[in-house]
């Protein structure tokens, strides 16, 4: 199935360069990093975390929001999702393995990495977040290649796959559950402490995920002449929609238990993160309110929702908005101010930015080659 | 690929994760930690100590070969400090106290040295996913193994003292002079204060400790009713930092 990645028009190919040059010049600034240390990051002693570890969580959402196609279809025998799954189980793939990228990327030793396998520590959940995270990226690995094959035969899947895809269900909870208690069980940091975390994580996930999905599924609509329905994507849109008003309402849970409360430990991180931070992270902030704002007013219309252009309006809309807040303002309000009151700030360097840039370009390139193969062998099926 | 390879394949992979799951199993079993022998503190008489010299801080960055922030002999750009190096440190009343103090309270402004609380129950040590920090058995020392560190920083999060620095930038080209007794770091690991569990095993006391010459600081044994640090704690009031955590800091301070 392979070969039908290589085989492609033009367009297709000038992508694949244009990404491959921006992972090479990523990769030669990791060299770089390698070589003279994290200290080229805006990376310090206060916010010891930053870009790298808040897109590692924000893309494990991602790939756990694969479970919103393949619940409905498998479990509910949804039949409208049956062209989709794929795609969501294609798109956990490259999610997984930005996740482990920008881990590596983050630490100040990764030749030390296989250590972790090594020397396993389960009271620690950095050691359960590889665990549920390779086991997930295996997963999904075995369940999709198994059934896009079986299709290309035009066979029915192996009886062994169903086990693997109910199992996938709760172990893509599991990871985003795994990825929110690395926070959650911090003393002292008052902006982490909270136990919707894990919740918090999987409804902005499930708003996230199937957002990118909607635009995803419109963009190879375009390219290929395989399309999973109108019907389906107006579901997804209906998934996004309820899964981000339970988001904005966590949000808001907090927003309420920190300022009624008023506890100082716990209210500085917001004031940093909405008034006292830097211009671009109170702007992100901000954007972040109004995005959610708006793709919200565009979703709950049934109108502008099940009109598709509107509907990738706002799907793209809830996508920004779920970044914002999870792959920028969670870690840096998180770490701000530091342990002594003191507000530090964090600015992502040029390097830094053009590493993260990079990740996420392999991601790309990744699920390019994926939806390829697939959309291909299921053009192939519906033509034969 | 034929039925036999596959099946092996499977069994073989199988077999491995098996035996994986036993090892991480035994680990886990193998791994409680019992109570610490000793309970060493350092208690720091606030009375006597104002901050004003840099004594301990300079003794115990040239005993462990800690690099200075802008070493004039270093061609590159100066670290900045928000990524510099501390084992100890001047910071403020209104710094470590921040939680309980208000523009009212005196001496809110005056330095205080801080260091690693060698916790109880330190949470940098839970955290770890390669056992490279741990709580010595022996004495309470929370240490490190820097050979094994992979410099993921989660112990930075997870202690609630910033008591953790991390080698943004390789340390040995900030050295000014080279202690040889203690080995120096590379890029990319985490470091602190380690009681100076090198100069205990040769039964002298911390770096620190040795150098004030105002004796404010009493370091010693909890268990043992008649060391420095116990004697230093019956004598007088004293506080730990946020000590709601309950991570059971061991630094005093004497108000």
């Amino acid at each position: 199935m392979l070969e039908k990645a290589l085989t492609g028009s033009k367009g297709y190919f000038a992508w694949i360069f244009a990404l491959l040059v921006v992972i090479g010049v990523g990769f030669g600034t990791y060299l770089y990093q390698l070589n003279e240390g994290l200290g080229i990051t805006g990376l310090n002693r206060d916010v010891s975390w930053g870009l790298y570890i808040a897109q590692f969580t924000f893309l494990v959402g991602v790939a756990a929001s694969a479970v919103m196609v393949v619940l409905p279809y498998y479990l509910h025998d949804y039949k409208e999702f049956g062209k989709l799954t794929l795609l969501g189980e294609f798109l956990a793939i490259p999610a997984c393995l930005m996740c482990m990228l920008f881990i590596v990327v983050d630490m100040g030793r990764p030749d030390r990495v296989v250590y972790v396998f090594l020397h396993p520590t389960p009271n620690s959940i950095m050691f359960w977040d590889t665990v549920v995270l390779s086991g997930y990226l295996g997963l999904n690995l075995v369940i999709g290649w198994t059934t896009l094959s079986a299709e290309s035969k035009g066979v029915a899947p192996p009886r062994w796959v169903k086990p693997l895809i109910y199992l996938s269900i709760p172990w893509a909870v599991s990871i985003h559950t795994v990825t929110a208690f690395l926070y959650q069980g911090l003393p002292g940091r008052g902006f982490w402490m909270t136990a919707i975390m894990a919740p918090r994580f999987l409804a902005s996930a499930f708003a996230a995920g199937p957002s990118f999905l909607i635009l995803m599924v419109l963009l190879v609509r375009r390219f290929t002449r395989f399309d999973p329905g109108d019907v389906a994507l107006r579901k997804l849109g209906q998934i996004v929609t309820y899964a981000m008003f339970v988001s904005v309402f966590f949000f808001l849970m907090e927003v309420f238990t920190v300022f009624y409360s008023a506890i100082p430990e716990h209210k500085h991180h917001f004031w940093y993160l909405f008034v006292g931070g830097p211009w671009w992270l109170v702007g992100a902030m901000w954007l972040f309110v109004a995005l959610a704002v708006i793709g919200l007013v565009i979703l709950v219309n049934p109108r502008t929702r099940n009109n598709i252009p509107t509907l990738a309006v706002g799907a793209a809309c809830v996508f920004v908005a779920s970044w914002l807040e999870k792959g920028l303002g969670l870690v840096i309000g998180g770490f701000t101010p530091n342990p002594f009151g003191k507000y530090t700030v964090y600015t992502p360097t040029l390097p830094e930015v053009t590493i993260a840039v990079a990740i996420w370009c392999i991601g790309f390139l990744i699920l390019t080659v994926l939806y390829k193969i697939a959309t291909g062998v299921k053009q192939e099926r519906a033509i034969g | 690929m034929d039925r036999g390879k596959r099946n092996f394949l499977k069994i073989a992979g199988l077999t491995g994760a098996g035996a994986y799951v036993g090892f991480v199993g035994a680990e886990a079993i193998g791994n409680k930690p019992g109570k610490a022998k000793k309970k060493l503190a350092l208690v720091i008489d606030t009375r006597k100590c104002k901050g004003d010299c840099p004594d301990c801080i300079a003794a115990c960055h040239r005993e462990h070969n800690v690099p200075e922030e802008h070493n004039p002999n270093f061609k590159g750009p100066p670290v900045r400090s928000s990524q510099g190096i501390k084992w100890i440190w001047l910071s403020t009343f209104g710094g470590a106290f921040h939680e309980q103090v208000n523009e009212h309270t005196g001496r809110r402004k005056d330095p205080l040295v801080v260091l690693c609380n060698h916790c109880d129950n330190p949470p940098c040590t839970r955290v770890c996913p390669t056992k490279a920090t741990w709580k010595r058995e022996s004495d309470g020392i929370v240490t490190i193994d820097m050979h094994r560190c992979i410099g993921c920083r989660f112990c930075m999060a997870a202690c609630p003292y910033g008591s953790r620095s991390f080698n943004f930038h390789d340390p040995r080209k900030n050295l000014k002079a080279v202690r040889p007794g203690f080995p120096t770091r590379t890029i990319g690991v985490v470091e602190k204060c380690n009681f100076c569990a090198e100069r205990l095993g040769e039964g002298l006391l911390p770096a620190c400790v040795e150098a004030c010459t105002k004796k404010a600081m009493s370091f010693g044994d909890l268990k043992d009713k008649d060391s420095p640090a116990s004697v230093a704690l019956r004598s007088a009031y004293a506080i730990t930092r946020k000590p709601a955590l309950g991570t059971g800091p061991e630094v005093y301070y004497i108000l």
